[in-house]
């Protein structure tokens, strides 16, 4: 589903990715870790399509196509999400308005029929249920005056509700306490399928604990270098980052 | 010492012969205002007040005097209907009052509404104090045109006591003329003591002209009176408009203003404000959206002159392609408008690299205890938003718009007439960059 090799990236011209190979396949759910400033966000937001994150060499290919090639949106259409570290409020746009506009969108582009109002507004009760959502926040602006736990509720709310294939969840553990880390990672979990990828970015293995990798890939300096399974995480967590640096030469991702 | 030629806008006009009202004091300041006009002619960019607006390529332009075809003139009025208000209405086209499109049958009580031309003819006297003015400043050029040429506009009148229901609504349509005309229009406005209205004053086109319009309005609030004016701007494209309000706000009056500035190629539109009596309170929403060469200016003028007065002012302006928006936004607290509470905020929005916008707040304070507080800002869209809703599929020409609307929209939030908050909100979109 997901092919990226040998990736090379720089922000505000310094290079961030040095030669990142990854694979993801569907339904598999993989999580990157690594210390600060290993280009973890740099990842997400290269696949994402953000201005200002240069690729200088490598591709990525997503369903055989060139993503890089493709417009931010073109991306989203495509079946590419990813969950922000930190969602913006955007004061005056309402958010139903907001995800209704974003999910026909979506479909025009891939020549599926829009939704109306009536089926739109069972799809977000359904998916409501799930993410355990008060709708008050669906009648607010967009992540306006929303708390951190809030705001990342949503974002996987929005994921629930344009059913990407492929996910990237930058950070969403984040600024979250126990209680509505377990929300985020329920939700999550409600949508793992064998059609679907996920992508967790995390600095810590806690998270983990409640969504359990298929494979752990560490990040540091650009590259990926050392993959593994779910015990991978634990190991670090015990070790700490200064083990990475110490263990040998960058490795290719082996899923 | 010679005096320079008179530039070809100020010749044409004087050219005109002047409405004869056959009224004493009225012809007379007609007259007086007519010559101040001729010898001082357009202020130029050294007047403070018109320093971003320059009059260099209206000054080489020539308008013929009025329309005298103007009740002949075909005009649909569906084309500007306003949802919710099908009250009384005063339609003028190219200046002049049009009885068959307009709706002043079974006035509600109260409410007293005809045409300046009639109520000059029937009792010209009430109207002294309003007409009589010699305009003195130099910035004054379009009011002295005004006063000097106006024959029509509309008197309005609410006794004491009377609550208006319905809205009353002003059209000034411009149309197709065999040449460009100047019209103008003078608008007398009284609320009586504790007396509430709600006026919409509309300007729009019912096809492509570059007619120039003027309009003076003095709005008078007497005791505890109630103002709602809401004023929609849609002229034609290669129209220029100049419009001076001016309110007068008596001891708890209270007036609220949304004005939506969208049409014209100059359009300039004061707004003078005078607290005059205590605890007066002035709410003032406005947005101008701006594209192609459109250049237009507003100059907001808010005296607090009495205790315990309040101002709230908020402007937001958006301008595309090679647009210029001018914002300047002066208040004053005069001595003895103690305990008085102003602010004012303007925040702007460049959607291209050639757009300009200048703002600029003022604000003098002379009495004791005032709260104050006044902020302009010029920016751009902010690109972490419309990442956001691009990674969400959005294109970006349609996240640009919603980004835009919803800066403009926040604006007219606080409306309270729902039917015309939806109908500002559908005339911005179709003006917005979709």
């Amino acid at each position: 589903m997901l092919k990226i090799e040998n990736l090379h990236a720089r922000v505000e011209g310094k290079e961030i990715l040095k030669g990142l190979s990854l694979t993801v396949n569907p339904g598999e759910v993989h999580a990157i870790m690594g210390p600060n400033g290993a280009g973890k966000s740099t990842l997400g937001n290269v696949l994402a399509g953000r201005d200002g994150y240069e690729v200088t060499a490598g591709s990525v290919s997503f369903d055989g196509v060139d993503l890089l090639a493709l417009e931010p949106e073109e991306r989203a259409a495509a079946g590419v999400f990813l969950a922000f570290q930190y969602p913006v409020e955007i004061p005056g746009v309402n958010n139903t308005y907001f995800l209704r506009a974003a999910l026909n969108t979506q479909r025009k582009q891939r020549g599926e029929p829009e939704l109306d109002s009536m089926q739109f507004l069972r799809l977000v009760r359904e998916k409501l249920k799930v993410m355990r959502i008060s709708d008050e926040l669906l009648h607010r602006a967009v992540n306006e005056g929303f708390s951190g736990g809030e705001k990342k509720r949503n974002e996987i709310f929005q994921m629930a509700v344009l059913e990407p294939k492929l996910a990237i969840l930058d950070e969403t553990d984040s600024g979250l306490d126990i209680d509505a880390l377990k929300q985020v990672a329920q939700g999550v979990n409600a949508q793992r399928s064998p059609q679907r990828a996920f992508l967790m970015i995390t600095h810590y293995q806690r998270l983990l604990d409640y969504i359990e990798p298929d494979f752990v890939h560490v990040l540091a300096d650009g590259r990926i270098v050392e993959s593994g399974d779910k015990t991978l995480a634990l190991k670090l967590e015990e070790q700490g980052y200064a083990w990475v640096a110490e263990h040998g030469e960058p490795a290719g991702a082996k899923a | 010492m010679s005096q320079p030629a008179p530039s070809p806008f100020v010749a044409a006009l004087l050219d005109a012969p002047l409405p004869a009202s056959g009224i004493g004091w009225l012809d007379a300041a007609r007259r007086e205002n007519l010559e101040a006009f001729a010898a001082a002619g357009l202020p130029d960019t050294r007047v403070e007040t018109w320093k971003y607006t320059a009059l260099r390529a209206l000054a080489q332009r020539r308008f013929a005097a009025g329309d005298a075809q103007a009740d002949a003139r075909d005009v649909d009025l569906s084309a500007f209907a306003l949802p919710g208000t099908d009250g009384p209405e005063l339609v003028f086209v190219n200046g002049a009052f049009r009885a068959d499109l307009s709706r002043l049958r079974d006035l509600p009580a109260g409410l007293s509404l005809q045409p300046l031309s009639l109520s000059l003819r029937q009792d010209a006297e009430p109207l002294r104090f309003a007409l009589a003015g010699r305009y003195r400043e130099a910035g004054d050029a379009f009011a002295r045109l005004n006063a000097a040429l106006a024959a029509d506009g509309v008197v309005l009148r609410v006794a004491a006591g009377a609550r208006i229901a319905q809205p009353v609504r002003l059209l000034f349509i411009g149309a197709p003329a065999e040449a460009d005309l100047a019209w103008h229009a003078r608008n007398v406005v009284e609320l009586g003591e504790g007396a509430e209205l709600a006026l919409v004053e509309q300007h729009a086109s019912s096809g492509e002209q570059g007619h120039l319009g003027t309009l003076v309005g003095d709005i008078v609030l007497r005791e505890g009176a109630k103002l709602r004016h809401a004023v929609l701007q849609d002229a034609a494209e290669g129209g220029t408009l100049v419009r001076r309000n001016s309110l007068h706000l008596a001891a708890r009056a209270q007036a609220a203003v949304h004005v939506l500035e969208l049409g014209g190629a100059l359009v300039r539109h004061e707004l003078q404000a005078e607290l005059g009596g205590d605890g007066s309170r002035l709410d003032m929403r406005g947005v101008f959206a701006l594209r192609g060469r459109q250049h237009v200016d507003t100059q907001l003028a808010i005296r607090h002159q009495a205790l315990g007065t309040a101002s709230d002012s908020v402007w937001r302006g958006v301008a595309d392609q090679r647009a210029r928006g001018v914002f300047r936004g002066a208040i004053v607290v005069a001595a003895g408008a103690d305990g008085s509470d102003a602010s004012l905020a303007n925040k702007n929005l460049l959607l291209s690299g050639q757009a300009e916008i200048d703002t600029k707040p003022e604000l003098e304070i002379y009495a004791d205890e005032v709260k104050a507080a006044h902020g302009a800002t010029v920016g751009q869209l902010d690109e972490r938003s419309l990442f956001y809703l691009r990674s969400r599929g959005i294109p970006q020409v349609q996240a640009r718009s919603m980004l835009t609307s919803a800066f403009c929209r926040s604006v007219f939030d606080d409306l309270p007439d729902e039917t015309l908050r939806e109908h500002l909100f559908a005339m911005l979109s179709r003006r917005l960059p979709a």
